[in-house]
C-alpha cells in the first residue's frame, strides 16, 4: 500500500492578525510626513535632499551589515531603517553639510543598531546614537541655525537659547512656535504638525500616551517649578522658583513644550518600542525620568536642549524599568 | 458589560454557519472510538472483535475515576479493536464499529424523569455512566467535576455559552434550538452539586441566543443570563469566572474551591439525555465549516465518525486543487489541532472541522522579539510573555520556570498579536513541556 499524502500540521493558532512590523514601522512614517513637508516649507528643499540622504544611508548601512553577519533581509528592518534615517535628520540643523549627514546615518544604524545585534537588540535609539555622534564631532555645524523665512539665511539663535540666555524679549509669539517658523532641527520646530502625526500613532495604537503624557507633563512641571533660573555669564546658576514669564511663571510652559525637541523626543523617539519600557507603569516611569532630565539639562545643564540625551540616558535605565514592573500574573491575589 | 483583562479580536466568520440549523449526518458506514478521548486514564475495552453492539451499549469502562465509560455509536460488529490513526498524531487504540444501518438500541440506562427528587448520587453516576466530558474541547470528564469534596460548597455554576472560537457555531445553534433542554441539564448539573445560582454566560455577539435564553430562564428560580463583552478567549474557565463573577482564580486552584462550577452549554444538553431519556452520549454536534469547504453546516455526528466522511457532506473541499487546502483542523482556529490525515474520528469533545486555504494562513518565523510586548498587553493570564519567550529561544528554562510558564493557558493571544510573527504560542508550549520535564528529572534524582 502506498504511503498516503499527509496534511501539513503547526501548532495553533493557526490564524494571526495580518499587521507586522513592516506596517508599524509604515504608520510611523506616514505619522513623519507632515512634519517632514512643514520642514521643506519652512527650510527649503535642502531639507528634502537631506533627508533622503540620510533615508538611502541608512538603508544601504541597514542591508549591507545585515548581509554581512549573514542574515536575511526583512521587510520590517529596512522600513526601520527608514525611520532612523528620517528621526536622525529631523534632529539635525538645516544647515549641516550633506557629508555630515551620511556619517550620521552610518554611525547610527552601525554602531546604534547593528553593534547591539540589529533590530530588537539595540539598548540605544539609533537615531538619537547619530545625532549624538555629530554632536560631538562637529558642535559647530550642529549649532548653526537658520532662521525661516529670511530670504539671506541668517544665523540666529533657538527660542531655547534665548531662554538659556534669559533673553525673553527676543522670543517669538506662541503662534509663531507653535507652527514652528523659529530656528531649530529640521523636524523638531512644528509643534503642531508633529502633534498630527502622533495622533494619527494613538489613533493606529502604535503608540500609547503613557510615555509621551509622562514626559510633557513632567518637563512642564519641571520648568514651571524651576523656570526663573538663569546662569549669568560665566557664573554659577541663580535658582528661582515659579518665576519664569507671566503670572505665576506658567508662561515657561508652553515654550519649552513647543520650542526644542520635546515633543519630537515624547512622541516618536521615547516611544521606539525596542528601547522603552514594556509595560504601561514602565512607560510612565521612563517618560517621568525622560521629563525630567530634559529639564534639568535646559535649566541647568551646559546646553539649552536636553531631550535628546534625557532619552539616551533613559535608555539605559530600561533592563532595571522592566525588571522593576513585571505584569501582575492573572490570580496574583488570593480569594476572598 | 462583563468582561476580561487582555485579548483579541479575531474576524469571526461565523456568518459562514451561523443561520445553518443543526441536521443529523448521515449515518457513518464505520465509527472508530479511541479510548483516549478525554483527560485521564483510558477506557478499557469490555468487548471484542467480532461482537455485535447495540447503540449506547458500553464497549469500554473507565480506567480510573477521572475517566469515563464509552459507547457505541451504531450498531453493528466491532471489526477491530487497534491503533488506529488519532486527531493527536498519533496511533491509539481504538474500537472500530462497522454499521448494520438498524441503530437498535441497547437500552442500558433507565430514564430518571422525576430529577427535581432525585439523589445527588444517582444523577451524579447517570452523567459518568453515560460517559459525558467536558464538550467545549477540554474532554474532562463530569462526574468528576460534579464531585467536590464535602468541605468545597458551590454556589454558582456557570453554564458557557461564550464560544469565543471564530468559525464555531455549534453551541450557538444549540441554545438557538434546544434551550429548554439545555436549561434542564443546567438544573441537573445544580442539583448534583447543591448549588443555589445559575449564570448563563453568552457573548453579546449572539443577541438571539442571549433573548431566547433569557425567555426560557424567566420562569425558573435563580437562574440569570449575562451578556459578556465578545472578546477571544471569553469562553476559557479563567476568563469566564472573571468576567461573570468578577473572581481571579488563583494559581493552581480549582474553581471548585471558589464555589463555582463551570459547564458548557453542550455538556448541559448531553446531561440532560443521559437523565431523562436515558440516551448515553453517542452524538454531538459538530460545525464543519472555513474558507476551504465548499457547503459550510452544522451536522449532529455520531461520535467515532471519520472526519472524510464529513467534510464530504459538506460539500467537500471546495476548489479542484487539494493543494488549496493549507490546514484541516480540528476544533477552531486559535487552538485546535491541525491534521495530518482526515481519517480520524470525531471525538467527544471535537466542536468542529475547519478547513484554511494555504492563503488563509500566515506563516510564523523566529524574526527578532522588537519589544513592543503587544503579547503581554494582550495575554489574559498577564504573563511576561515576550520575556518568556525569549528565556524559551535562549533554553533559559529556569528563567521561562520563574516568569511562571507554566501558567500560560494556550489561548494563542500572543501569536495572534505578535508583528514580529514569533511563534509564541509554540515557545510558550515549548516552555512549560520543558519546565514539566526538568521537574520530573529533579523529582527522580531526588
Amino acid at each position: 500500500m502506498a504511503e498516503p499524502k499527509l496534511l501539513s500540521v503547526s501548532s495553533s493558532p493557526h490564524v494571526r492578525t495580518r499587521e507586522d512590523v513592516g506596517h508599524t514601522m509604515r504608520d510611523v512614517i506616514i505619522a513623519l510626513v507632515p512634519a517632514l513637508v512643514g520642514s521643506i516649507i519652512f527650510f527649503g528643499t535642502r531639507v528634502a535632499m537631506l533627508t533622503s540622504i540620510a533615508c538611502l544611508t541608512a538603508l544601504a548601512t541597514e542591508i549591507a551589515l545585515v548581509l554581512w553577519r549573514g542574515r536575511t533581509v526583512d521587510r520590517g528592518a529596512v522600513k526601520s531603517a527608514l525611520v532612523t534615517g528620517i528621526l536622525m535628520t529631523f534632529c539635525l540643523s538645516p544647515l549641516v553639510p550633506w557629508w555630515m549627514v551620511i556619517i550620521g546615518a552610518v554611525v547610527g544604524i552601525g554602531l546604534g543598531k547593528h553593534a547591539f545585534g540589529g533590530l530588537g537588540h539595540n539598548v540605544f535609539n539609533p537615531a538619537l546614537v547619530g545625532r549624538a555622534f555629530l554632536m560631538s564631532a562637529y558642535m559647530g555645524p550642529m549649532t548653526t541655525w537658520d532662521i525661516p523665512r529670511k530670504v539671506d539665511a541668517l544665523t540666529g539663535a533657538t527660542p531655547l537659547a534665548h531662554m538659556k540666555a534669559a533673553a525673553y524679549d527676543k522670543l517669538p509669539d506662541l503662534w509663531t512656535l507653535a507652527i514652528g517658523k523659529i530656528g531649530g532641527c529640521i523636524g523638531e520646530t512644528s509643534a503642531i504638525l508633529l502633534l498630527v502625526g502622533a495622533a494619527y500613532l494613538l489613533i493606529r495604537k502604535v503608540i500609547s500616551w503613557h510615555v509621551p503624557a509622562a514626559y510633557l507633563g513632567t518637563l512642564a512641571l519641571f520648568v514651571w517649578i524651576f523656570g526663573g533660573t538663569y546662569k549669568p555669564e560665566g557664573g554659577k546658576a541663580v535658582v528661582r522658583f515659579f518665576d519664569g514669564i507671566g503670572p505665576a511663571g506658567l508662561g515657561v510652559i508652553p515654550i519649552h513644550l513647543l520650542a526644542g525637541g520635546a515633543i519630537l523626543g515624547a512622541c516618536y523617539m521615547a516611544t521606539d518600542y525596542v528601547t522603552s519600557p514594556m509595560t504601561r507603569t514602565g512607560m510612565l516611569i521612563f517618560g517621568v525620568g525622560c521629563g525630567l532630565l530634559t529639564g534639568v539639562i535646559r535649566i541647568f545643564g551646559g546646553y539649552p536642549e536636553g531631550a535628546s540625551y534625557a532619552i539616551l540616558l533613559m535608555n539605559m535605565t530600561v533592563p532595571l524599568i522592566d525588571r522593576a514592573t513585571m505584569p501582575r500574573l492573572f490570580g496574583a491575589k488570593a480569594l476572598k | 458589560m462583563a468582561t476580561f483583562r487582555g485579548g483579541i479580536h479575531p474576524a469571526p466568520h461565523k456568518d459562514l454557519t451561523d443561520e445553518r440549523a443543526l441536521d443529523s449526518a448521515a449515518p457513518p458506514a464505520l465509527v472508530r472510538i479511541p479510548l483516549q478521548q478525554h483527560i485521564g486514564a483510558p477506557a478499557k475495552p469490555v468487548v471484542k472483535k467480532g461482537d455485535a453492539v447495540k447503540v449506547g451499549q458500553t464497549i469500554a469502562e473507565p480506567g480510573g475515576f477521572v475517566s469515563v465509560p464509552h459507547h457505541a455509536t451504531v450498531s453493528g460488529t466491532v471489526k477491530a479493536i487497534k491503533e488506529l490513526p488519532h486527531p493527536s498524531g498519533r496511533n491509539l487504540t481504538a474500537i472500530e464499529i462497522a454499521n448494520d444501518g438498524a441503530d437498535t438500541p441497547a437500552d442500558e440506562l433507565e430514564p430518571i424523569r422525576d430529577w427535581p427528587n432525585a439523589d445527588p448520587t444517582l444523577l451524579r453516576d447517570r452523567v459518568r455512566d453515560a460517559g459525558i466530558v467536558g464538550l467545549g474541547g477540554a474532554a474532562f470528564p463530569t462526574h468528576v467535576k460534579l464531585s467536590p469534596p464535602d468541605d468545597k460548597p458551590i454556589h454558582t455554576v456557570i453554564l458557557n455559552g461564550a464560544e469565543c472560537e471564530p468559525y464555531l457555531t455549534c453551541d450557538h445553534r444549540l441554545m438557538l434550538e434546544a434551550p429548554d433542554a439545555i436549561l434542564v441539564g443546567a438544573q441537573i448539573v445544580r442539583r448534583c452539586l447543591g448549588a443555589k445560582r445559575i449564570i448563563v454566560a453568552i457573548e453579546d455577539n449572539k443577541p438571539r441566543a442571549l433573548d431566547i435564553m433569557r425567555r426560557n430562564a424567566r420562569s425558573l428560580d435563580d437562574v440569570e443570563v449575562l451578556g459578556l463583552r465578545n472578546k477571544y478567549p471569553q469562553g476559557s474557565e479563567l476568563q469566564l469566572m472573571k468576567a461573570a463573577l468578577d473572581v481571579e482564580l488563583p494559581k493552581s486552584r480549582l474553581p471548585m474551591e471558589a464555589g463555582v462550577v463551570v459547564q458548557n452549554v453542550g455538556t448541559a444538553l448531553a446531561i440532560y439525555e443521559a437523565v431523562i431519556a436515558g440516551r448515553p452520549l453517542v452524538e454531538r454536534a459538530v460545525t464543519i465549516t472555513g474558507p476551504a469547504i465548499a457547503a459550510p453546516r452544522n451536522l449532529r455526528v455520531r461520535i467515532g465518525t471519520l472526519c472524510t466522511d464529513l467534510i464530504e457532506q459538506a460539500g467537500g473541499i471546495a476548489g479542484d486543487v487539494a493543494d488549496e487546502v493549507g490546514r484541516i483542523i480540528l476544533g477552531g482556529p486559535m487552538t485546535g489541532l491541525a491534521l495530518s490525515t482526515t481519517d480520524v474520528p470525531v471525538m467527544k469533545g471535537t466542536s468542529g472541522i475547519l478547513a484554511l486555504r494555504r492563503g488563509d494562513l500566515v506563516d510564523y518565523e523566529l524574526n527578532a522579539c522588537i519589544r513592543c510586548a503587544k503579547c503581554e498587553t494582550h495575554c489574559p493570564a498577564r504573563l511576561a510573555t515576550a520575556r518568556i519567550g525569549l528565556a524559551v529561544e535562549l533554553d533559559n528554562i529556569e528563567r521561562a520556570e520563574r516568569l511562571e510558564v507554566l501558567q500560560c493557558i494556550e489561548c494563542g493571544c500572543c501569536s495572534y498579536v505578535c508583528p514580529a510573527r514569533r511563534p509564541m504560542t509554540h515557545l510558550m508550549r515549548v516552555g512549560k513541556s520543558k519546565v514539566l520535564r526538568e521537574r520530573a528529572r529533579r523529582k527522580a534524582s531526588g
